[in-house]
């Protein structure tokens, strides 16, 4: 199993001018990682709602690659988005699902069906033409400039554990600058 | 007044038109069906993105104003209720334009909301009281002329609207 935290250390040094959309932990651990990253568009505070938001910037922006680092426990919350994203279709959209199999930011109890989702599998049968799923590190390393390339809808499930406790900035994510920022680096190109 | 004092859906959809609106988010209504969204389907004037639930809707409009595109979320109000987390986040907390145009499932023609027989209808204004979101009711022909205004005004603002339609069109 990955560490999420090493996990996005790789995804880290393939981005640069995508956006970014990441939720709850990973989001804090994002930040961590790039606080640099203006084009991040942090989707904390509606639950579920990430892919939904990173959907209106992939048609809003159909030149900019959207990249969403949903939950698991987010994802269930808003399944219906897989049948609308893969409808709509959009060839600049990624969504890696981070399985961790728990609701980490509320107690880290368990979600539905931990032992038998299968989220690549729910994505393929709404109708991504892409699905991925990984869980030893050195292979997602190896193939997430692939999974980044390839035209989209894609969709990817990172199956990991949390890695260490990342910084909480939810001062700087909950405030109006952090929307800001993400809304001048969009203008900016 | 009679069915010829109603609104009809030509004027809105050219009110929304005429606002720059590119994208129309939406769950079915049969208060807007007949009269906006089948017509949208065909309307070269609007890009229609069919969600599977509202407040999806809400995240796609809010996330499509920082791209500098206008959309419009067409939706019942059961949906409009469904979504109260999600407009509360995206549209009260973090202040982006989520503009709404909400159909009042059997409301009474040319009953205020607050007086519907229908609980559902009645707790709609009150609640977006509640949440500080301007809404307005539009069922005759005069009201058309303010949709536009409410429209620019959730954009100019960044703040969310609600267009109440108050009778199956």
């Amino acid at each position: 199993m990955m560490r999420r935290d090493l996990a996005f250390r790789i995804l880290a040094r393939h981005v640069r001018d995508e956006i970014v959309v990441p939720v709850y932990q990973g989001a804090q651990e994002w930040r961590a990682l790039r606080p640099d990253h203006a084009l991040t568009y942090y989707s904390i505070g509606a639950m579920g709602q990430a892919s939904s938001a990173a959907l209106g910037l992939a048609l809003g922006r159909p030149d900019k690659r959207v990249i969403v680092l949903d939950g698991d426990g987010s994802l269930l919350m808003n399944l219906g988005t897989l049948v609308t994203i893969a409808s709509q279709a959009p060839a600049n959209l990624v969504h890696f699902v981070c399985q961790n199999g728990m609701y980490e930011a509320n107690g880290a109890h368990p979600i539905p069906g931990r032992d038998r989702l299968n989220f690549a599998a729910l994505a393929k049968a709404a109708g991504y033409p892409k699905t991925y799923e990984f869980s030893d590190l050195g292979e997602f390393e190896a193939k997430v400039a692939g999974v980044l390339g390839v035209a989209g809808p894609v969709f990817a499930t990172l199956k990991l554990v949390p890695g260490e406790p990342p910084p909480q900035d939810y001062t700087f994510i909950h405030g109006a600058g952090a929307r800001e920022t993400f809304k001048a680096a969009l203008k900016r190109g | 007044m009679s069915d010829q004092d109603q609104i009809e859906g030509s004027q809105i959809l050219d009110q929304v038109a005429a606002r720059g609106v590119e994208f129309i988010v939406s769950v079915p209504d049969i208060t807007t069906s007949q009269g906006l969204l089948w017509p949208i389907v065909t309307d070269k004037r609007f890009r229609l993105v069919r969600v599977c639930k509202e407040d999806e809707g809400v995240s796609i409009c809010a996330a499509l104003s920082f791209c500098d595109k206008r959309a419009l979320l067409l939706i019942q109000y059961t949906g409009l209720l469904d979504s109260l987390n999600a407009l509360r986040a995206a549209g009260c907390e973090y202040k982006l334009p989520v503009c709404m145009m909400v159909g009042l499932l059997e409301k009474e023609p040319n009953v205020p909301p607050t007086q519907s027989a229908r609980f559902g209808v009645r707790i709609v204004e009150p609640i977006l009281d509640a949440m500080g979101i301007p809404h307005d009711v539009f069922e005759l022909h005069g009201d058309a002329p303010r949709i536009g205004p409410a429209i620019d005004k959730s954009y100019r603002d960044s703040w969310p609207a609600a267009l109440l339609i108050g009778r199956r069109i």
